[in-house]
């Protein structure tokens, strides 16, 4: 790949409203062309970010840099952005062209250009048919997707997307998110994604921004994400996890000898960060551990009956109780390797795919 | 219930009749009022204007209409008066609901008390503080004097300025309300995306905020100046005899010269009048956006008139938007921040604000120290202190019955309306049945039609029936304009109300009455006791019926004042407006806080 120049910069970005601190000294990178999520629980600060680099909030302290240029002090309107909103915000009062046209306008784009890149926009939206109609005739799909083609037609230099799939159902959702990459591909523009959906930032991010309470928890691509979570909060916020309360006694060969308290001990690779104190969770992903013949040949092996058996299609769900602790564990549901409730069960897993984290946030700073 | 399973389809039988028969209890009783006391004596007052002084059909009323002079010029200036009297009220309301629909928690519930006490204030106390602030002798003239801006008093009042001013003051709050109806519907995020497709502070305002707003605007107009069209109060008062409004006719023919004939024919002008504007208004913008919401007014292809206007709109606000842009950036110099930029346009805002709330709610309060004079007659400043107009209305067995039998009527008709419209509300609320829409058209048509109408057709009815003079009568009539306001109140609040917790109630066993005494009405009492307390006040204010129906024989509270005004403007007449200024304003916080608490109980 070769190296990207840098279209987004913000260092030491502070909002408070009132004493609450919505955001808390963030510093964040995107390159060009990139699709970055901010993801995390409501009242996490994503939003307040969003909104901080579209000009729409006065943000306490810090900078923005927009393509190399100071723009913290820009108004909205000089900063050569497109944003949907949540609840598209389309104007009631004009036709779906006219909605598009609005950027070009404003940028004054030659009307004969203006109805070229109208139309193209709705080509790639696939609403050519719907121009002259009003945003109020529309479903909501088809208002969301014009939404998207008014903030793409100007090729502004960022897009912003503040949940936009929040108020479609899943079916829509999981259809648009598929649409939206797709265009994201194909026009190569840079995005700045807003979302409380874990999967929806999974499935589109380059790179997702853990955020929660002002800070970034972390930031990587989905895959790191998921399965190098660096604290507690990440590993929680994303999919499920086994979080076993445990304690370091030894080091060796790379690898951490960890007592998982009451289940037994065993051996995973050391890390970054590394925890500062001897007593850690221990976390493992459900469908990272294995079962019985499958789990002879890991590095760590336990020994436990099934307690609970919950088959939700294509996913078999095991509860399994392995001394004092209770590990879920996610199998892809087999006609062959059926387990019953009550079954004596060997439970296993390499030492590369367990990590072990801080137990409080303190600890971790 | 047990017992009737035995005979499946009388069960379906039962459950089909009662839901009727609840149906029509529930509305037959408005209907009846309203057909008996407001369709027939208005059909009956126009149907006059067609036969001649011996009761033959004739057209001879007509002919005076159109061949007197006279008549055409006072129409004129009727349209006139109403015309700038709707400019002026909607321009200064339009800064006052914006920033009402922009501000939050208590800074608005003050920001909307502030526009609601003068918008319930009783026009003849209104009216009347601006005598003694306008008048020759006036706190303006005098300041002015004092000054040395000018040597001799200016006259303001008995012209065209007085009425203006009196009439803006009196109807800039209606225009307030409707606007902020609409523009509470707004989504705020529209502007912030305007913003950030490129539009600057100007473009947001002139081509995405302000043609939101046009259905509010359009209603708001159109209320004012319907409503202007059939005032006489304030040009009565405040106006010269060149400001005679085609109302001030109509009273003359029946008090004066007790030609009821012809006072029907210029009724019937009147309604050509208001059917003229009704058709221009539909064709411009669509009798739809009367219902208010932020639904845009779309170009209709039927319309070319309508097409045209929009055109032409989007050119004048794609000017002002550029003018705007340009003026702000001339102003603002490049040193300027955001955030001072928008604190600067936000300070204007409240200095315009405060200057148009301040003439709405203060002029009012001039009549309290007048009302204290020690002088026998009003003078600027007051010479203070004395209690002896107070003293003087207590002392008068007239103005004692005259409020004692307002405040009768008030509670009465409020009471007898509560009692009939609620029901009926329910029914337009909670049930689909065939004549919805024109049994709404019916209750709510007292509101739009003038009240002179009304009284003028009342009086004329209830002469017949000998009832016309009696306190009963001025029930009947206030009955009839009270029930709009308190059906349009009530649904307001029913539309608010979850209809699941009914529901649930049932679920748990209630039956029907239990839960409205449990569930329903303790939710809804708050809405309802403002709704008694707003029918209380029109009542207790309402002076249009009063001097019709009245027919000299009793009198009110408001005829008597607006009797006393018209003879002289004494210190007496200020201290009766101040006691009611008090005694209004002290209801309506109360009915608004009532109301308030309500709305939080059902979650808003």
């Amino acid at each position: 790949m070769t190296e990207r120049k840098t279209k987004l910069t913000i260092r030491g970005l502070t909002k408070r409203y009132g004493a609450a601190t919505a955001l808390d000294h963030v510093d964040l990178d995107l390159t060009d062309g990139e699709f970055l999520t901010m993801l995390g629980p409501s009242g996490s600060g994503k939003t307040t970010l969003l909104w901080s680099v579209a000009g729409l909030n006065h943000p306490d302290g810090g900078k923005i840099w927009i393509d190399g240029r100071d723009a913290t002090s820009v108004p909205a309107s000089g900063r050569d952005i497109g944003m949907v909103f949540q609840n598209y915000a389309l104007f009631p009062h004009l036709s779906v062209s006219e909605n598009i046209s609005f950027p070009l306008e404003m940028r004054k784009v030659s009307p004969r250009d203006r109805s070229l890149a109208i139309t193209r926009a709705l080509e790639m939206v696939k609403l050519e048919h719907v121009g002259d109609r009003f945003c109020d005739q529309l479903s909501g799909g088809q208002q969301q997707r014009i939404a998207l083609a008014r903030a793409f037609v100007a090729n502004p230099s960022i897009i912003l997307m503040d949940e936009p799939l929040g108020a479609l159902d899943k079916k829509l959702r999981d259809h648009l998110q598929l649409e939206i990459k797709r265009l994201h591909e194909r026009l190569g523009m840079t995005v700045l994604y807003v979302t409380h959906d874990q999967e929806e930032a999974m499935v589109m991010s380059d790179r997702i921004c853990l955020m929660n309470q002002g800070r970034i928890e972390q930031i990587g691509t989905p895959d790191e994400l998921y399965f190098q979570p660096k604290s507690l909060f990440a590993a929680d916020f994303l999919g499920e996890a086994n979080l076993i309360p445990s304690r370091i006694t030894g080091e060796e060969a790379g690898c951490l000898i960890v007592e998982l308290l009451g289940m037994g001990t065993v051996r995973t690779r050391s890390t970054p960060p590394r925890p500062n104190g001897p007593n850690v969770v221990h976390f493992t992903r459900p469908e990272s551990i294995a079962i019985q013949a499958d789990a002879e040949n890991k590095a760590n092996r336990l020994y436990g009956h099934v307690s609970e058996v919950v088959v939700s299609g294509a996913i078999t769900k095991l509860f399994v109780h392995v001394g004092d602790a209770l590990m879920k564990i996610s199998l892809l549901t087999s006609v062959s390797q059926r387990v019953r409730e009550g079954e004596r069960i060997t439970i296993g897993w390499d030492d590369d795919v367990g990590r072990v984290l801080s137990r409080s946030q303190k600890e971790a700073a | 219930m047990a017992r009737v399973d035995f005979f499946p389809n009388a069960t379906a039988r039962r459950r089909f009749w009662p839901k009727w028969s609840r149906l029509y209890w529930q509305t037959v009783p408005v209907t009846l009022l309203l057909v008996a006391f407001f369709v027939v004596p208005v059909v009956m007052l126009l149907g006059i204007s067609f036969l001649d002084g011996r009761g033959l059909p004739s057209i001879e009323h007509y002919r005076r209409l159109v061949e007197v002079p006279l008549y055409g010029k006072v129409l004129l200036t009727t349209l006139n008066v109403a015309f700038w009297t709707t400019l002026l009220s909607v321009v200064g309301a339009y800064p006052v609901a914006y920033l009402l629909a922009i501000s939050r928690g208590s800074t608005r519930n003050w920001l909307i008390i502030l526009v609601l006490l003068p918008f319930w204030t009783s026009f003849l106390v209104r009216t009347f503080a601006w005598i003694v602030l306008l008048g020759r002798k006036g706190a303006v003239n005098q300041m002015l004097m004092a000054i040395g801006i000018t040597d001799a008093p200016l006259q303001m009042i008995y012209n065209f300025t007085g009425v203006m001013i009196g009439m803006t003051h009196a109807l800039m709050p209606l225009a307030t309300l409707t606007l902020l109806a609409v523009m509470e519907g707004i989504d705020p995020n529209l502007t912030k995306a305007a913003s950030t497709m490129g539009a600057k502070g100007g473009t947001r305002f002139w081509r995405i905020y302000f043609p939101l707003t046009m259905p509010g605007v359009a209603s708001a107009a159109l209320l004012v100046f319907i409503t202007s069209l059939g005032f006489f109060i304030t040009p009565a008062l405040l106006g010269g005899p060149q400001d005679t409004m085609i109302v001030q006719l109509i009273i003359f023919q029946i008090r004066e010269v007790l030609n009821w004939q012809f006072a029907g024919a210029i009724g019937v002008l009147l309604v050509i009048t208001f059917m003229v504007i009704f058709f221009f208004y539909d064709r411009v913008f669509g009798l739809s956006v009367m219902g208010g919401g932020a639904r845009a007014p779309k170009p209709a292809p039927r319309s070319s008139i309508r097409r045209c206007c929009a055109h032409v709109g989007k050119t004048i606000t794609r000017a002002l938007a550029y003018v705007t842009d340009a003026l702000i950036g001339i102003c603002s110099t490049p040193r300027m921040t955001r955030k001072s930029g928008a604190a600067g346009s936000r300070a204007g805002l409240y200095l315009v604000c405060t200057l148009i709330l301040g003439f709405l709610a203060l002029p009012t309060l001039f009549v309290l120290p007048v009302s204290f004079t020690s002088e026998a007659f009003l003078t600027w400043p007051p010479t203070l202190f004395s209690l002896q107009w107070y003293r003087l209305v207590f002392d008068s067995p007239v103005w004692l019955h005259a409020a004692a039998r307002s405040f009768a009527v008030a509670l009465v008709t409020a009471t007898v309306a509560m009692l009939i419209a609620l029901p009926c509300t329910f029914a337009l609320s909670r049930n689909n049945f065939a004549g919805k829409s024109a049994l709404f058209g019916l209750v709510v048509a007292p509101m739009i039609v003038p009240n002179i109408f009304i009284a003028v057709g009342l009086f004329f009815l209830f002469s017949r029936l000998g009832i016309a003079g009696t306190t009963f009568g001025v029930i009947l009539g206030h009955t009839v304009i009270v029930i709009p306001y308190v059906i349009v109140t009530v649904l307001a609040i029913l539309k608010g109300y979850d209809r699941n917790l009914d529901h649930a109630a049932a679920t748990m066993g209630a039956s029907g009455v239990e839960t409205f005494r449990r569930v329903t009405f303790p939710l809804i009492r708050s809405g309802v006791t403002a709704s008694f307390m707003f029918a209380f006040i029109i009542s207790f204010d309402e002076l249009t019926i009063a001097l019709f129906v009245t027919g000299g024989r009793i009198t009110t509270l408001p005829k008597l004042m607006y009797e006393d005004a018209l003879l002289s403007v004494s210190p007496r007449l200020a201290a009766v407006a101040s006691l009611l200024l008090v005694l209004m304003s002290i209801l309506i916080l109360i009915s608004e806080l009532t109301r308030r608490k309500g709305g939080t109980r059902l979650g808003k």
